[in-house]
């Protein structure tokens, strides 16, 4: 089956779409500032004869167009992360703060964990949740050799997330109050939820050949039961970013639409420092809120990037 | 809860709060730091400590109940529970740069086979035992690791999933 076709009503040069996903992705990383600064990495990097090409849309994220991201002293320090560029937009859009407590429900292997842990300069708390062990481990592990002392890493299915680590409603429940003043619920949320990933196809040209629309909507009710409990979680007045690498309406704007039924959220307005399109308010004979048109759609050919679908929700109540 | 969790237990502040008396305190924690490593347990003050298992030490950012279910609460830093207690990799790369005593810099060859896990023939004037390794790189001083010194070898202790064949340029 060709997968991509289902998304020409979608797309507006799918020529340029279908070419775009069929040329590999160069190598880019993250320089990570609880480590060392932009400077440095770079300096450090053509010390060792590599090639970076800053992109032109955020310093600290490096192409490294004859290189790969693990082979170099910056890497052994943990000032650098492999980190596909358009991965780096979510957290970006969460903006979250020094001292926020923050939610990242589907964290694992950790690439948007410690980039919200270094936008708060590593002060505040971030709980990084995955329900997969072998994928925590690497969670952990890639956390802790950036340098993020703020992250507290969970092991549980994120729809039934808990807040009770650190509630203290098992010791001492006078102890219970955080800095910011008594609520452990969080000031944001990141849902980057598994999806079927055809926005990857650029570095994993086999998921492709891995995709079954009864995939697509058995994890489309994964992600609806994630992003309502991260809404659930989060303080009125605080923000949850949604995001995917899929084209699939049924993972995006669908999810969206659902959320909106059935918590107490509204989508928000938000700029990206890349081109993007709306989402989409009709998809295979459905239509959702009007609303879900302030979500972006990114595609492979706008930016010469992997493809990716984010959404901005305020929570309020 | 959710199975596979493991128990943090906060690190007592002194000795009157010790109940386990092979339990390091907080208070000799950050002593161990200034004393061996010259690291100002001012450096310390915004983290709260935790033991996992038997020994083994984190440091979180945040602060949490005194008894925590979770996989992971900040990054480890320091095996206690032994004759001489050893720093991690990650506190030293974190925080070594605050180190004045203890401190072994290598020259270009020496830290790329420290890296990839060799022991290097090295004099060293100072105490032996476990010290902070550290390497010019960007035109400042990094630390990379710990590494542990005794008659005239500096053994690395950088773990083996961690160690890189990198260039000594």
């Amino acid at each position: 089956m060709d997968v991509l076709e289902r998304y020409e009503p979608l797309v507006d040069d799918f020529e340029a779409f279908r070419a775009a996903c069929e040329r590999p992705l160069p190598a880019v990383v993250r320089v990570n500032t609880i480590k060392t600064t932009v400077e440095r990495a770079i300096d450090a990097l053509e010390a060792e004869g590599i090639t970076v090409e800053q992109t032109d849309w955020h310093d600290g994220l490096l192409r490294l167009p004859e290189d790969q991201p693990g082979a170099n002293w910056p890497y052994f320090h943990g000032w650098i992360y492999g980190q596909e560029e358009v991965s780096a937009l979510p957290a970006l859009v969460l903006d979250p703060q020094p001292g926020d407590r923050v939610w990242d429900a589907c964290a694992a292997p950790g690439s948007k964990t410690s980039q919200i842990a270094a936008l708060q300069d590593d002060e505040g708390v971030v709980v990084a949740t995955d329900s997969n062990l072998g994928r925590l481990s690497a969670l952990r592990t890639n956390t802790e050799q950036l340098g993020c002392t703020s992250v507290a890493v969970t092991h549980e299915d994120a729809r039934n997330h808990s807040l009770k680590p650190f509630d203290g409603s098992e010791s001492q429940s006078e102890r219970r109050q955080t800095r910011s003043g008594g609520s452990v619920e969080y000031d944001r949320a990141l849902v980057d939820v598994p999806c079927s990933c055809e926005g990857t196809v650029r570095k994993n040209p086999d998921t492709l050949d891995e995709w079954t629309l009864d995939h697509v909507h058995g994890i489309a009710g994964v992600q609806k039961g994630v992003l309502r409990r991260a809404i659930q979680a989060t303080k009125p007045g605080g923000t949850v970013v949604y995001s995917t690498c899929t084209f699939a309406p049924e993972e995006n704007e669908a999810v969206l639409d659902y959320a909106l039924t059935e918590e107490a959220c509204r989508l928000v307005d938000f700029d990206l420092p890349l081109e993007s399109t709306s989402g989409v308010t009709e998809w295979d004979g459905e239509t959702f809120d009007e609303s879900v048109t302030k979500a972006h759609r990114i595609y492979p050919h706008h930016n010469d990037t992997g493809g990716f679908f984010c959404a901005k929700l305020a929570v309020t109540a | 809860m959710t199975h596979g969790n493991v128990t943090f237990d906060r690190v007592p502040a002194d000795d009157a709060a010790r109940e386990d008396p092979e339990a390091a305190t907080r208070e000799e924690i950050l002593d161990y730091w200034a004393d061996r490593f010259g690291i100002p347990p001012a450096v310390f003050e915004p983290y709260t400590m935790w033991e996992r298992g038997k020994g083994k030490l984190w440091l979180f950012r945040g602060d949490a109940p005194d008894t925590v279910p979770i996989q992971g609460l900040g990054m480890t830093f320091l095996r206690t529970r032994q004759k001489f207690w050893k720093p991690t990799t990650d506190a030293v790369q974190r925080f070594g740069h605050h180190a004045t005593a203890n401190v072994i810099h290598l020259d270009a060859a020496q830290a790329a086979a420290f890296v990839d896990g060799e022991t290097i023939d090295i004099e060293w004037e100072g105490d032996w035992g476990f010290l902070i390794v550290t390497h010019d790189i960007a035109g400042e001083r990094e630390p990379l690791g710990v590494g542990l010194y005794t008659y005239g070898e500096l053994k690395s202790q950088i773990a083996k999933g961690r160690q890189r064949d990198l260039d000594s340029a």
